[in-house]
């Protein structure tokens, strides 16, 4: 009995360790490949009969050179950076007071209007992003950022709120009685008193609405047409591929370097992004 | 309170609470609600990129979309697409999230790298994937080739070939939203009280007993909450599949969301382009009301 234990639990080591080596082999393998390739000459990389895994020749930094200084890729980098940090803040403002509203002042109808705010980050940029398009024109917002700067908030804001309702929710309610006795007001305390402990709170939604900026395509793809004004996601796979000739080297370099940072600052901050999802369907 | 009139507007939760909630509330209905009246506008109208004057056509837009070929197969490859990249995604994630439960040296490094999919900007991650699965020099035809499984010389068309392309983009969909996936229901898997585990170690349930009756059922909410925003991702993204094949080869990868975007905004009319679009929201429709019982059932309403 003991032996055939053991065994077992070797066998369940063996499919453990084989399902985490697949599944991370295949989540990651495009990301190592970007890095391997960014460095490759471009001989190298074009000839069929070379072995993709190892260097044939010389690891070279043209790749990286051309990228900077012979295309818009740090303008597109300032460009992402510029709408992120904007959009950053419209979100702040407008999302940590309705997130606390949501959990302290509202009551039941409260409750009702977060599940309805939640449920608007459903709506997907496809049914939207025609009738936006239009609006941004009328506006003459066409190939700005601004237009984007405006848009973006209509899925950062659903999420931070109800993220950061969450948040408020788990601060115990003393803080703020203990800080209106002292004689401010409500309002006084939720600046005074909540929003300096809510630091992780607001970490959190500054990262998640970089991370979302970053990723967003469609509305810009839609809104923008000068290769000047493109964020890093469009930018990239629009203006670095010109019709059948691709520079894999320097594009590749281009989606790691756009890639891997915020990536790994997302993943400081990822449980409360979990619990903004479960909450509800765990008790 | 010496604050007179403002001093009590900011403390009375009644005032003070629509006050904060209110410019997000507005700003939400102004870019969320409006522009999906307007959808819903454009797609019974003649509207086009250039045109000033707008008129009511009916559902004339519907009709004659509805005839075309390109959007029969782009209705049904929407549904291929969709549903298959969300029940791999839901297989394996429900796999990977039970290997993650367990405690292993370096688990936060596999927790970064299974992550990187999401987090990184999604097209930009696709574009990984253009240079593996590229018709020349793909990486996957090599080594094939070196293990001898394929012909020197012979190689896949990854994205050139209607099934393998459609095959290719389900692939790529599945590693960009795995990771979501996995994470949520590794949330649930965790929530799940350790003597519920024990008490069926002691009643020796074998492991799929185990899995099928215990586990799967506890976390059958979060599995669904998880699903759900799958399936909208799924049936409403179109991000792999424009960077991948922009629809081809012949359409066979076109799905409902890149045949809007083509129609409205390449082709500029935007009457068509939102009719096709529109043709989502049914489904939105179901997944809201779905969502919302589960809330319900678990006493968040």
């Amino acid at each position: 009995m003991s032996a055939r234990g053991a065994g077992r639990r070797w066998a369940g080591r063996g499919v453990h360790t084989a399902v985490l080596v697949f599944f991370t082999v295949f989540s990651a393998f495009p990301f190592y490949w970007m890095l391997i390739t960014s460095f490759k000459t471009t001989r190298d990389l074009l000839t069929r009969a070379n072995n993709p895994f190892i260097y044939n020749e010389t690891p070279t930094l043209e790749n990286l050179r051309v990228l900077f200084f012979d295309t818009l890729y740090v303008r597109w980098l300032g460009n992402t950076l510029f709408v992120g940090a904007v959009v950053v803040a419209i979100t702040l403002v407008l999302a940590v007071p309705a997130g606390y509203a949501l959990a302290r002042l509202t009551g039941r109808w409260g409750e009702q209007l977060g599940i309805a705010i939640f449920l608007t980050y459903l709506v997907p940029p496809t049914l939207l992003f025609l009738p936006m398009s239009r609006v941004v024109s009328d506006l003459g917002l066409q190939d700005s950022l601004w237009s984007l700067v405006l848009v973006y908030p209509s899925f950062t804001v659903p999420f931070c709120t109800w993220l950061m309702m969450g948040f408020f929710k788990a601060i115990p309610r003393d803080l703020e009685e203990a800080a209106m006795i002292d004689g401010h007001s409500r309002f006084g305390a939720f600046v005074k008193v909540v929003i300096p402990i809510s630091v992780a709170g607001l970490l959190t939604v500054v990262i998640f609405t970089l991370t979302l900026v970053m990723q967003e395509f469609v509305y810009a793809l839609t809104f923008i047409t000068a290769a000047g004004n493109f964020t890093v996601s469009v930018g990239v796979p629009t203006f670095l591929v010109r019709g059948d000739v691709y520079f894999w080297g320097s594009l590749m370099a281009g989606c790691f370097i756009a890639s891997v940072p915020i990536a790994i600052l997302y993943n400081l901050f990822v449980d409360r992004f979990i619990a903004g999802f479960t909450v509800g369907a765990i008790k | 309170m010496a604050r007179g009139g403002r001093g009590s507007l900011l403390d009375r939760p009644e005032w003070l609470g629509p006050l904060m909630i209110g410019p997000a509330v507005l700003y939400i209905v102004l870019l969320v609600g409006l522009p999906f009246v307007l959808a819903l506008f454009y797609s019974v109208s003649d509207i086009t990129m250039g045109s000033r004057t707008l008129n009511f056509v009916g559902l004339r837009n519907f009709l004659s979309v509805m005839e075309t070929t390109k959007f029969q197969t782009s209705l049904r490859n929407t549904f291929v697409f969709a549903v298959t990249a969300q029940v791999l995604v839901m297989v394996l994630g429900t796999i990977l999230a039970m290997a993650l439960l367990k405690d292993f040296r370096g688990k936060w490094l596999v927790r970064l790298l299974i992550l990187l999919p999401w987090v990184a900007p999604i097209s930009l991650g696709t574009i990984g994937w253009l240079w593996i699965l590229d018709s020349t020099y793909s990486v996957l035809n090599w080594t094939l080739e070196a293990m001898g499984l394929i012909g020197v010389g012979e190689r896949f068309m990854w994205l050139g070939v209607p099934h393998l392309a459609m095959g290719s983009v389900v692939t790529v969909h599945v590693w960009r939203i795995l990771p979501l996936a996995t994470v949520i229901l590794l949330a649930g898997l965790t929530s799940i009280p350790q003597d519920i585990h024990d008490a069926a170690q002691v009643d020796g349930a074998s492991f799929l007993r185990h899995l099928f009756q215990i586990t799967l059922p506890l976390i059958r909410p979060i599995m669904l909450v998880a699903g759900l925003f799958g399936l909208v991702l799924a049936f409403t993204d179109m991000i792999v599949i424009f960077v991948l094949t922009r629809g081809g080869p012949y359409d066979t990868t076109q799905v409902l969301a890149s045949l809007a975007f083509f129609t409205g905004v390449q082709a500029g009319d935007i009457a068509e382009g939102a009719a096709v679009a529109m043709f989502l929201f049914p489904l939105l429709v179901v997944v809201v009301i779905v969502l919302l019982r589960v809330a319900r059932r678990t006493e968040v309403v």
